[in-house]
């Protein structure tokens, strides 16, 4: 049984490294793009937000002013067992949610869209979002929060079979030319790429392709592994990098995720994580232990699964 | 080469306006206040009387909500500072320009060389972008102390008033011009050179969109 308490101090503690603390892949990423960067622009700009990361994390402040929208995914061991149980657990995130906010502090974010109501702790009407997932064995809870910002990058548009990869690689690069421009979208960013699914499950994939795959993981699909490749660096062609000066970064990687979707169709979506990719992520164990970690590791073989029964792949005994 | 760097008051003189060029870094002293859309429509839409001497105290405005708190106490915990994007502000600007006499406004992304040219210009005024987006920690210890903040019952802490005392904050990148030059389309038409070659063998999705344009130097603001 795992302490209810324990789930919302571990969860106040991953809403203050995510708001401060850049992730080592990114960082990793930005720093090999910064080396590579030769406008004169660009490379001020991806030096002075290397610089901000470590201002940040001196002086225990957010990274970037706008701290985003918290939200949590929640990933669970078959055998997981939250004292109080699932609403238990909802309302220590929201608490974790609102308790951060003020602590951090992070900026209160979460409106009403229609009365701008703010109840200056980023809990609201679905806010912070909760979604859910599970592995087959294991009595541990992932507890996985993303800040993702941005009001412009991502798009969604249904495209269909005689498009083609082609038809793929025009939405994907008008997405990055329309919020590229001016840096609306904060790159160099993790562009995520959801292809399929129903028009709420291929947003939702796109946007977990951005957040929850770290810099460098690759598809486990050979084909898409090598799409992943080549848009990274059609991405990068274009010639436009930070805030949309001249330059040669734009994206840091590219993930794509894909579900099933109608036999007719081939819907698209495009999200970008941007400068401030905030994830952070601790597994807490049955017996107490907490370990955090930046990589979500969501996208196992389970979450990948494509026939009715599943059947775990187990090392050879010999 | 390394952008040129200067030091700027947020009450400039007309000179040290029409000394900045294009992509200059800025660092700025002096009280510098927020102000988005909630400020533009209870100022200027709902006729309520501005809370500061402007511009005397400030001619800068800053298209920003910071990541602060307001303590039990009444004091304030600021945190980091960052910019939203400016364009969406364009509709209540050349009101609150002429009203306050802002002569800087600082903000993401920058507006338009139209704006600049119809209004920016006549008014003695330039934009200054954050850079990033956004260097949200940098910024924050740029801020000496919080002065005050406005309308914190009536607009929540986003879109609040917040008076901020700027000690070398920064850094900003100069975007536009006192001849209503645009950094951002400078950069757009270099870069629209290459942009054909980049969608070569790709065609328009079989399913058009209203309004769509497939002129890759448009932009969507």
């Amino acid at each position: 049984m795992i302490p209810i308490q324990l789930i919302q101090s571990t969860a106040e503690t991953l809403m203050d490294k995510a708001a401060i603390e850049i992730p080592q892949d990114y960082l990793n990423g930005l720093k090999q793009a910064a080396k590579t960067e030769d406008g004169d622009l660009s490379s001020f700009v991806l030096k002075a937000m290397l610089e901000n990361y470590e201002a940040a994390k001196e002086d225990r402040r957010a990274m970037c002013g706008d701290t985003g929208v918290p939200r949590w995914f929640i990933k669970m061991g078959n055998e997981a067992q939250v004292e109080g149980g699932m609403v238990a657990l909802e309302a220590a995130l929201r608490r974790a949610t609102a308790n951060a906010t003020n602590g951090v502090p992070l900026r209160p974010n979460r409106v009403h869209p229609l009365w701008r109501t703010d109840h200056d702790n980023n809990v609201g009407i679905g806010a912070p979002e909760i979604e859910y997932g599970f592995e087959p064995e294991g009595a541990w809870i992932d507890l996985i929060t993303v800040h993702k910002g941005g009001l412009f990058g991502s798009d969604y548009r249904m495209l269909f079979p005689s498009d083609g990869i082609q038809g793929i690689k025009r939405f994907y690069l008008d997405s990055l030319m329309a919020f590229g421009k001016r840096g609306l979208a904060c790159q160099p960013a993790i562009i995520g790429i959801g292809l399929g699914g129903s028009k709420d499950t291929c947003m939702t994939l796109g946007k977990r392709a951005s957040t929850l795959r770290v810099v460098g993981s690759r598809n486990s699909d050979p084909k898409i592994a090598e799409m992943e490749d080549e848009f990274k660096e059609l991405g990068n062609s274009i010639g436009m990098g930070a805030m949309g000066f001249v330059g040669k970064n734009m994206v840091i990687d590219c993930n794509i995720e894909v579900g099933y979707c109608h036999t007719g169709g081939m819907p698209m979506s495009v999200h970008a994580f941007c400068l401030s990719s905030r994830r952070a992520v601790a597994r807490i164990h049955a017996d107490g232990r907490v370990e955090h970690r930046t990589d979500p590791d969501w996208f196992t073989p389970y979450q990948r699964r494509e026939t009715v029964e599943w059947e775990p792949q187990r090392e050879a005994a010999e | 080469m390394s952008p040129r760097e200067v030091r700027l008051s947020t009450t400039p003189t007309p000179e040290a306006i029409a000394d900045l060029r294009l992509g200059d870094v800025v660092y700025l002293d002096g009280l510098m206040y927020t102000a988005r859309e909630g400020v533009y429509m209870r100022a200027l839409e709902d006729k309520a009387n501005i809370p500061m001497e402007l511009p005397s105290q400030s001619a800068a405005n800053f298209h920003c909500s910071p990541a602060a708190r307001i303590n039990a106490d009444g004091s304030f915990d600021m945190g980091a500072v960052t910019a939203t994007a400016s364009f969406r502000f364009a509709k209540w600007l050349p009101e609150w320009m002429e009203k306050t006499g802002a002569k800087l406004i600082v903000g993401k992304g920058g507006m338009t060389s139209k704006d600049y040219k119809e209004y920016f210009v006549p008014n003695g005024a330039v934009y200054l972008s954050t850079v990033g987006y956004g260097t949200g920690a940098l910024l924050g210890r740029g801020v000496e102390n919080v002065e005050a903040v406005h309308w914190n019952e009536e607009l929540g802490l986003a879109q609040a008033m917040w008076v901020l005392r700027c000690n070398k904050m920064g850094p900003f990148i100069v975007a536009s011009d006192m001849n209503g030059d645009c950094l951002f389309e400078r950069e757009n038409a270099k870069i629209a050179e290459n942009v054909a070659r980049v969608y070569e063998g790709t065609k328009p999705a079989v399913l058009k969109r209203y309004g769509e344009s497939d002129d890759r130097t448009d932009e969507v603001i």
